[in-house]
């Protein structure tokens, strides 16, 4: 298997719109691949196509060299989903979720006891094996699902979204797992709101908008293009902002975005904070709240794009 | 035979299921006995002038009645499974595509048994003699789940329709309680206003209440038992093509 995942051409339209607009992709095996975009982007649109749970309106999809209209049978046999929805059973307990994919994939009883303990015990979920999972908690369940979509050692995963609406703990343990499968040679396709996520785990990022690619390359590459980080400054007074961004502008060099009293740029030193912080005090601009953050997802999309992603990444500010 | 081990593994979750659902649980058991108890010392008196006279009538409606109830668990099933993403961590598993609904059904078909035989184990606990051949018991315990297998379609278009689980009660029970009670299930026929007769004597329930009634205590079985066999035909060969039509449709829009 030369390439894991190809994609070319591929499109799906929903009531007229297209979701997915023409994408071409390659993934090697054993690599992780990221696809970041916010929500509407099409990245679920791409991995439902993926996993044949939805056919493409037009081009092709191969996953382990096999098309995912033609053979679909084929590609559920080597592959691992992981949705947006943790898509296990909440009345059954962790365990019998397991022991059910086992016994689906046609595992043996005595062998697919052995695969549902070994999973629980590499999940950290052995406490709670005989808990229904309406008890879990978020982390808990979304644990569950990535344990579940493990059971027959597919040979290419599918992660959609498996951080969204945990706490960072959970998500810490998460990209820990997720980690641990890049060491065993999986070939994972990881869709993420998140920069951060998908610099955390990904080899090479797509960046989406609105069902196309817009961007392509390491998270570094990415980054350089964004600028590494943005200063940001919300100022007292809305009507002074357009004076504001000219001070900033002076100083960073580089015009603003700016949003309500929220003003923000890309910048490459933190020595400009006190600059500005100086600048804005001279004119008598009362600034509430200065700061620098790490490139945020929507920092990528308004680089790339020019206009705002319409998900906000509040998990890639939590660094402020 | 995989297959078939697939099927068997979604029907035992299935079932595994119902342990942590009280209310199901309660529909199951308590509920059925519940209904079988009420009708026959409220109504009994009224309807056929003492309850001893009554149970013979109304176990075997009690026991269409809840028939139709559980399948409504074969469609609030299926919506969880579609509206939590289970049904699609299925498919994207290299099981036939048939599969989770036959598990839902099988496992649905054995719930049904398990209510029938309880309502006959209380019935008999409550003075009911079964006046026929363990063959003719045996016939009626067929011919309500070779009925129950038709309904259960009906509700798998429900379940596929609806927008929530909720949702797929709410619409089955209000649906289904005009047609449990507009039947010969609880009073006789005679009883009903003449506008209704008509109706009542073609609604399945009747006749699957009266062919239960004969093969439970003697009397003509062969008319009802053939016209409710063809009512179960005729809902299945209607909503079971309805239905899985309307599943592919939901799934490819998603």
């Amino acid at each position: 298997m030369e390439i894991a995942i190809r994609l070319q051409g591929l499109v799906r339209s929903y009531n007229g719109i297209r979701a997915v607009d023409g994408i071409d992709l390659e993934v090697p095996p054993g690599s992780i691949l990221g696809l970041l975009g916010p929500n509407g982007a099409g990245k679920t649109t791409i991995v439902r196509m993926l996993s044949t749970l939805i056919a493409p309106d037009a081009g092709m999809a191969e996953v382990g060299g096999f098309d995912v209209v033609r053979d679909a049978e084929r590609v559920r046999e080597i592959i691992g989903l992981t949705g947006q929805y943790a898509s296990v059973d909440e009345k059954l307990t962790g365990r019998e979720n397991l022991l059910l994919i086992a016994r689906l994939l046609g595992l043996g009883r005595r062998h697919a006891r052995r695969r549902a303990d070994e999973l629980l015990g590499q999940f950290h979920l052995q406490d709670a094996a005989k808990r229904p999972v309406q008890t879990y908690s978020g982390g808990m369940r979304r644990r569950l699902d990535l344990a579940a979509s493990l059971v027959g050692d597919p040979a290419i995963l599918f992660l959609d979204e498996p951080t969204t609406g945990l706490d960072p703990r959970a998500r810490r343990a998460l990209w820990r797992l997720v980690g641990e499968l890049r060491e065993q040679g999986t070939t994972v396709l990881l869709t993420t709101q998140y920069l951060d996520e998908a610099d955390a785990l990904a080899d090479r990022i797509v960046v989406l908008d609105r069902g196309r690619i817009i961007a392509e390359g390491t998270s570094a590459e990415l980054k350089e293009r964004v600028g590494g980080r943005s200063l940001f400054v919300v100022v007292a007074d809305s009507a002074r902002v357009d004076e504001a961004a000219k001070e900033i502008a002076r100083i960073v060099g580089e015009r603003p975005q700016t949003r309500d009293n929220t003003l923000n740029v890309a910048v490459t030193s933190s020595a400009v904070v006190p600059r500005v912080l100086r600048a804005l005090d001279q004119v008598g601009i009362e600034a509430v709240e200065l700061g620098l953050r790490t490139a945020s997802l929507d920092d990528v999309f308004l680089a790339l794009t020019g206009h705002a992603a319409e998900a906000t990444s509040e998990m890639a500010e939590e660094g402020v | 035979m995989k297959a078939l081990d697939q099927t068997l593994a979604l029907a035992w979750r299935s079932l595994v299921q119902v342990r942590r659902n009280p209310w199901e649980l309660g529909d199951y058991s308590i509920q059925p006995i519940l209904f079988l108890v009420l009708f026959l010392f409220v109504f009994g008196g009224a309807v056929a002038g003492s309850t001893e006279a009554y149970l013979p009538f109304v176990l075997p409606g009690v026991i269409a009645m809840n028939m139709l109830f559980v399948t409504v668990y074969v469609g609030h099933g299926l919506n969880t499974d579609l509206t939590r993403g289970v049904f699609d961590r299925f498919r994207a598993l290299p099981i036939p595509r048939w599969a989770p609904l036959a598990g839902r059904i099988l496992a649905d078909l054995l719930k049904q048994a398990l209510c029938i035989a309880l309502l006959l184990i209380v019935g008999v606990l409550l003075g009911f003699r079964i006046e026929t051949s363990p063959w003719e018991v045996l016939g009626m315990v067929a011919l309500v789940l070779v009925f129950a297998s038709a309904a259960s379609w009906i509700m798998v278009l429900v379940g596929v329709l609806s927008r929530d689980p909720e949702h797929v009660q709410l619409f089955g029970f209000t649906a289904l309680f005009p047609v449990t009670f507009v039947s010969t299930a609880f009073v006789p026929l005679e009883t009903m206003p003449a506008v209704l007769q008509p109706f009542v004597q073609a609604n399945p329930v009747s006749l699957l209440a009266d062919a239960s009634r004969a093969l439970l205590s003697g009397g003509h079985a062969l008319e009802p038992v053939l016209w409710t066999l063809v009512w179960a035909a005729a809902i299945a060969v209607i909503f079971a093509p309805l239905s899985v039509w309307a599943l592919n449709r939901r799934l490819a829009r998603g």
